[in-house]
């Protein structure tokens, strides 16, 4: 399984790196080379069943949904409820997919989502806001994510720090910075352009549902149609074949931590207009319903392999079985027991359709 | 006057099971007569409040339960729901994510709640969800925490901080008071969160008043781990001491295992919270423990009584107002071996 993953780059084969891995000798030569077509070949039609089956199982927990609470589960009303719950959870697992997909982890989002959601509602902050315009938030909050995965990112690459090491101390310290820097209080916001804007609804959808449809067609679109998404595939399934093909493997792993960071500053942004405060408690152990999220959409966690388009199932198959439990009064005790199975059960259907693929 | 009545309702509240004790509390001995009532889901003296009416869907959501006392403001209120055969109670319970919360709330706004007893994670981070029920019509209870806005609840049931510290302040004095050189030690929860900083100053101010002062503090963090750490520092720091303020009861677990490690007991413990845990052992007499001061797990079930009232329209029993009144603040009473057996039905298992 290890060593399939690590020849295959996936569908999106960098063009140059397709001469360069089998005539390099040090990514193994003709015994490397057969799992790598059989998982191309695979790819195309167990991705499709793959992404059916995440359809499927989002598909029974909407009927059950119907089933037990009817209209209260289908109206327009309720889907708003999921959605808005989703958003911010989704568009950190969009930036958590690029990051998994490229051979890394980040545990530090929830800690880092706190940390921009303090620093863009420091009274300072806000007096600049309602002094010039309420954009400075956005930025500010955009900016301290970018930085954060700058330095994660460095550290990973440059570094040479693994992942989980180093994403678990910029856990540790934003966490702890977020607390510093807001004394642990509830900070407020008080800038009425600001609120006024992602509270808002464009055709009874809210600014923040929006927001996360963007994101995930953004998501989309630069994971399978370009270059960078291409870059990420290879660089996750084998660094070093990556490298021999002319990508600047380190560059491309920071690039890759800063957008997590920068989607970090939009769910920042995201939680702060629908509690209207930023505080260091924001977003704890967020990381693992978005990691949890990204695992059962199908990406593979050793890298190599991932889908924007399953990882948005995933969020969504997380929310609603929130929702219809809240509907039918359950406690949340069964809730968590049910996420754990649901992961189990996800990851060992992966591995089923992976065998498949790999048989013929 | 006002905050007089709330203060005796809040005994009988503490003592029995809320609108049931409440009808014994008329008199001026309400916290003795709130004892007697204690555990009181009998049928003796009810009054038109408990007949039942129509039937109230109560929406209702805490943070999670990772203590005790959390645990048991969930498993009251359910208890109290169960009371009423026309209260149906939704429980959304347990999060400590506010973005899992506010969507609770939102789901309970979709589906037309009469009411929504909310105890937020973080008050000013749930204010503009219990807004928007507000504005649909729903009213909310606001329990414990409190909402940065007054117009974001229709009733706040709280318990007392100062008056936590302001009790056990007392206490020591009243145990203490001849000598003005006994060493005061305390043991405080989480320093950063304005819940410990009112239990402080209470504690300083009422110490004050009897010439004491705190001489040795240490911050611990309401868990057991935490206490055992705080105090075997405070041991180390003070050779001799004569009395401790310990703010929580769950900790206070780890706080009683280094006293009893270090061999030390030249001095008495007061407790705070009010678990059943310390009630027996103030009971039994068997530590140091000689006392603690109640901060009531019981504000979820008060909420959802509150909530019933509300939605059928009818007034607190006792009171002479014909609405339910805007905000309860409930008692900080001390308990020791004299008076533990009017406490201990209502009081939380850690």
């Amino acid at each position: 399984m290890s060593d399939d993953t690590e020849v295959s780059p996936g569908r999106g084969l960098p063009a140059t790196a397709v001469p360069v891995s089998p005539t390099d000798p040090t990514t193994g030569g003709p015994g490397g080379e057969r799992p790598a077509r059989g998982r191309l070949g695979g790819l195309g039609g167990s991705g499709l069943v793959r992404n059916l089956g995440l359809v499927l199982a989002l598909v029974i927990l909407c009927v059950v949904g119907l089933v037990t609470t009817g209209e209260r589960f289908g109206s327009t009303a309720n889907l708003l409820t999921i959605l808005r719950l989703a958003a911010v959870t989704g568009v950190i697992s969009i930036g958590m997919t690029f990051v998994i997909t490229g051979g890394g982890i980040d545990l530090s989002v929830g800690a880092v989502m706190a940390l921009s959601s303090v620093w863009c509602t420091t009274l300072a902050t806000q007096t600049m806001a309602r002094d010039t315009h309420w954009i400075v938030m956005v930025g500010a909050a955009l900016a301290v994510g970018a930085a954060c995965g700058l330095i994660s990112g460095l550290l990973v690459s440059y570094g040479k720090v693994v992942p989980f090491i180093a994403t678990l101390a910029m856990l540790a310290s934003a966490r702890g910075l977020a607390e510093i820097i807001s004394q642990r209080r509830t900070q407020i916001v008080d800038v009425p352009g600001f609120t006024d804007f992602f509270g808002a609804e464009v055709v009874g959808v809210p600014v923040i549902v929006i927001m996360f449809a963007l994101v995930a067609a953004i998501g989309w679109v630069v994971f399978n149609r370009t270059t960078f998404g291409r870059r990420t595939l290879a660089v996750g399934g084998n660094p070093e074949a990556a490298r021999l093909a002319g990508i600047n493997v380190q560059r491309h792993t920071v690039l890759l931590y800063v957008q997590l960071g920068v989607l970090c500053g939009v769910a920042a942004l995201m939680i702060i207009s629908r509690t209207s405060t930023g505080t260091s408690t924001h977003g704890t152990l967020i990381e693992l319903d978005v990691i949890a999220a990204v695992v059962i959409g199908g990406t593979l966690l050793a890298g190599g392999r991932g889908t924007i388009v399953g990882t948005v199932i995933g969020v969504l198959i997380f929310t609603t079985l929130t929702n219809v439990f809240t509907l039918n009064n359950r406690s949340t005790s069964e809730q968590a027991l049910l996420k754990g199975v649901i992961i189990v059960a996800a990851v060992l259907l992966q591995q089923r359709f992976a065998a498949r693929s790999k048989s013929p | 006057m006002s905050l007089r009545s709330a203060h005796k309702l809040g005994t009988g509240l503490v003592a029995g099971v809320a609108v049931l004790s409440l009808a014994a509390c008329t008199g001026n001995t309400a916290a003795d007569d709130g004892g007697t009532q204690a555990g009181g889901t009998s049928e003796a003296e009810q009054g038109s409040n408990d007949e039942a009416g129509d039937t109230v869907v109560i929406g209702f959501s805490a943070p999670a339960a990772d203590h005790g006392w959390m645990a048991s403001i969930t498993e009251s209120a359910r208890e109290a729901a169960d009371a009423y055969e026309d209260v149906d109670l939704r429980i959304a319970e347990g999060t400590n994510d506010v973005n899992l919360q506010i969507s609770q709330v939102e789901t309970f706004i979709n589906d037309g709640v009469d009411a929504i007893v909310l105890l937020p994670f973080d008050g000013a981070a749930m204010t503009p969800v219990a807004l928007q029920a507000m504005e649909a019509g729903i009213p909310v209870i606001n329990v414990d925490r409190e909402f940065e806005d007054p117009n974001a609840a229709r009733v706040t049931v709280l318990g007392d901080n100062y008056g936590m510290g302001v009790s056990a302040g007392s206490y020591i004095c009243s145990e203490l008071g001849d000598n003005p050189d006994a060493v005061v030690a305390e043991i405080a929860g989480i320093d950063s969160l304005p819940l410990t900083q009112d239990r402080s100053q209470g504690f300083e101010d009422a110490l004050g008043e009897c010439g004491l002062d705190v001489d040795n503090r240490v911050p611990a963090d309401f868990t057991p781990e935490g206490g055992e750490r705080a105090a075997s520092n405070l041991l180390q720091a003070a050779p001799q001491i004569d009395a401790v303020w310990n703010h929580d009861d769950d900790q206070g677990v780890g706080v009683l295992a280094a006293f009893e490690n270090a061999g030390r007991d030249e001095f008495f413990m007061v407790g705070g919270a009010g678990s059943a845990n310390a009630m027996r052992s103030i009971q039994a007499d068997d530590s140091v423990l000689k006392a603690t001061v109640v901060y009531p797990s019981t504000q979820g079930a008060d909420g959802i009584m509150m909530a019933r009232l509300l939605v059928q329209q009818k007034a607190l029993g006792d009171l002479v107002e014909v609405e339910v009144p805007r905000e309860v603040q409930l008692y900080a009473p001390v308990v020791t071996a004299d008076n533990v057996e009017q406490f201990i039905d209502t009081a939380f298992e850690s």
